[in-house]
């Protein structure tokens, strides 16, 4: 009872401050290590951007991980636009993922904070239009009707568009603004006059997207291939007549060119100071060599052929002479 | 006969004795405590059911992958462990000596009662509040990097200061007074009892309420979120200003994937995971506050 009611004394009390020296010595041990990690932040490289171009990206960095683990790769998911503004442009991400090329007001914001963006096409995606399985009176619509639902002001009602669809309310699911995927829709559908439509439901997460869809038979949604050839059951795609007849979305038409308009370029942008970088450099190399590759086609994309891969290879070295130079 | 007659008003007051109404408020009270138990047996097993055969060595080893079959969370669960090892070496020594400070220094004047209000409600503030700060001080003002693991640590650190400071105080607050007045009965200064009387007495109560606080951290997400944490990480951090995710935000990242196999399978490891993780630390933290508690 004594020795416990007085731990100052005994063995104990040696016991403790031995056990205090040797947190001590861990402790500033750990804050030494961590002073000589703090100087050494080489190999990370930041990427930020698209949703749509996410899966590519991160399947080509989990392979590159897997090879050179000492890589430290961070990739957020954060909307072509929202990419480039909050982010590349910003000077704080050395690559973005993008959905649609880079806008003027946003190179001029990446010029400001000296970034340099050098453009490489990685892949095709057939941006898809899709409907709840169930709604069997659409199979294919037509740009013009398209326009007519997703602009400002537009239809609000299915038989709006056709006197041939039900008298039901159009429930929309779409990306948000910051998206790629938003603006690319908005530009080939909708117009570069008019307005997209404000009273829908924007959303980042595809995944939002299929279930609003499925949840709904008067309902309709849109995003890259990827999201719908994974969800082929939970939600129908609708072909898409561009005065051509009634072409589906698939990686076939894509290729070919025939699913227009919505047939698009995905996009990573480089920021050529960042090639100074050894382990950026090494990265960018690995991802241009994969885009030809069936990792492409996989995750749902239609993969670059040689030759377009042959001209990225060389925009990547001769942009890499020059910083190296 | 005063006894008597508060018997009698005490009866009437409750009415009569019933033998039913105390079995039923004992059911009642039973189906109270199993509602908990039952939903959290229901959602691990779920979870746990989900998560055979995507739960393997690959997962807890590989980095992540669009894939389901190849998707791994070894960067995230590296990017936890050390978020929470840095979390706890800034949150200990600044929350027990904020507790010591407040318990054997400062005087019970106005300034003392507006701090310790503060505290209080501090621990209130909801989470993405601190990820503002966090955002705000950390990443805009000191400019220690977006996503970087000095500033998570340093943001969720500050969520759950206010918790280890009130639990601190509190383990403090219940060492007995005599002790202190026998330690200076015997001539040791004010130092010499806080070091050898009342923290080590203290100590087994502010171990657990810094476990507890590290396990509300281990958790966050929302103030991850917004220091802008990169959604996935690739490789294990190797510096304070490396770039980390961590289990909860990589969990979230695919629970938004398109195949089924990840809601289901992938994200069921993940919380599987987490959760043992979870418990480990906790366990180990327990083993050393026992520990603690017997050789003093």
């Amino acid at each position: 009872m004594m020795s416990r009611d007085s731990p100052a004394a005994g063995p104990a009390g040696v016991g403790r401050r031995e056990l205090l020296a040797a947190a001590g010595v861990s402790v500033s041990g750990a804050l030494a290590g961590c002073s000589g990690i703090l100087a050494a932040e080489g190999n990370q490289i930041n990427v930020a951007g698209s949703s749509t171009v996410f899966p590519v990206t991160e399947a080509i960095a989990s392979a590159y991980t897997e090879e050179n683990p000492t890589t430290n790769i961070a990739l957020s998911k954060t909307g072509t636009g929202g990419g480039f503004g909050n982010f590349f442009c910003a000077g704080r991400t050395d690559i973005n993922n993008a959905s649609r090329g880079i806008a003027e007001a946003e190179e001029e914001q990446c010029g400001n904070n000296d970034v340099t963006p050098i453009e490489f096409p990685v892949a095709t995606d057939a941006l898809t239009v899709v409907v709840n399985p169930d709604a069997d009176f659409v199979d294919c619509l037509t740009v013009e009707q398209l326009r007519q639902i997703w602009r400002a002001d537009g239809a609000d009602r299915w038989s709006d568009i056709d006197d041939s669809f039900p008298d039901a309310e159009l429930e929309l699911y779409g990306a948000a603004t910051t998206s790629g995927t938003f603006d690319y829709f908005k530009e080939e559908i909708v117009g570069e006059e008019t307005n997209h439509r404000g009273d829908y439901y924007a959303t980042e997460q595809d995944r939002t997207i299929v279930q609003g869809v499925q949840g709904s038979e008067s309902a309709m949604g849109y995003f890259g291939f990827a999201y719908y050839s994974e969800n082929p059951d939970s939600v129908k795609a609708v072909a898409v007549d561009n005065g051509d007849g009634c072409v589906e979305p698939s990686l076939e038409t894509a290729q070919r060119g025939e699913y227009t308009p919505l047939t698009r370029d995905l996009y990573i942008y480089v920021a050529k100071e960042s090639l100074a970088d050894p382990t950026v450099r090494d990265f960018v190399r690995y991802y241009m060599e994969q885009t030809t590759s069936d990792l492409i086609a996989e995750i749902g994309y239609v993969p670059l052929n040689e030759e377009k891969q042959a001209e990225n290879i060389d925009k990547l070295e001769s942009n890499i002479d020059e910083v190296t130079a | 006969m005063a006894a008597e007659s508060t018997d009698a008003t005490t009866d009437s007051a409750f009415g009569h004795i019933s033998r039913r109404k105390d079995v039923a408020f004992r059911l009642l009270a039973l189906a109270a405590t199993l509602v908990g138990i039952v939903s959290l047996a229901l959602l691990l097993t779920n979870v746990a059911v989900d998560a055979v055969g995507w739960l393997d060595w690959g997962f807890l080893t590989s980095p992540p992958h669009p894939f389901p079959d190849q998707a791994g969370f070894l960067p995230a669960i590296v990017g936890s462990l050390a978020i929470m090892l840095l979390i706890a070496l800034i949150t200990f020594p600044l929350g027990v000596g904020a507790a010591v400070y407040l318990e054997e220094y400062a005087s019970d004047g106005p300034l003392t009662t507006f701090i310790q209000l503060n505290i209080a409600n501090l621990a209130g503030v909801p989470s993405i509040v601190y990820g503002l700060l966090g955002l705000g001080l950390f990443v805009g003002m000191l400019d220690i990097g977006y996503g970087s693991v000095i500033a998570a640590a340093f943001t969720v650190g500050l969520l759950i200061l206010p918790i280890v400071i009130i639990s601190a105080q509190e383990a403090i607050r219940a060492v007995p007074d005599s002790q202190r007045q026998a330690s200076y009965g015997m001539g040791a200064t004010k130092w010499q009892t806080i070091r050898n009387v009342v923290l080590p007495r203290a100590m087994p109560g502010i171990m657990t309420g810094t476990i507890l606080a590290l396990g509300r951290a281990i958790g966050e997400t929302a103030p991850l979120i917004m220091i802008a944490a990169p959604t996935t990480v690739f490789g294990v951090p190797t510096g304070l200003l490396s770039k980390v995710s961590a289990m909860p935000l990589q969990i979230y990242n695919w629970a938004s994937y398109p195949q089924q196999a990840f809601q289901y399978g992938v994200v069921a490891a993940g919380v599987v995971t987490l959760l043992v993780i979870l418990l480990t630390i906790n366990s180990i933290a327990i083993v050393i506050r026992n520990r603690f508690e017997r050789s003093t």
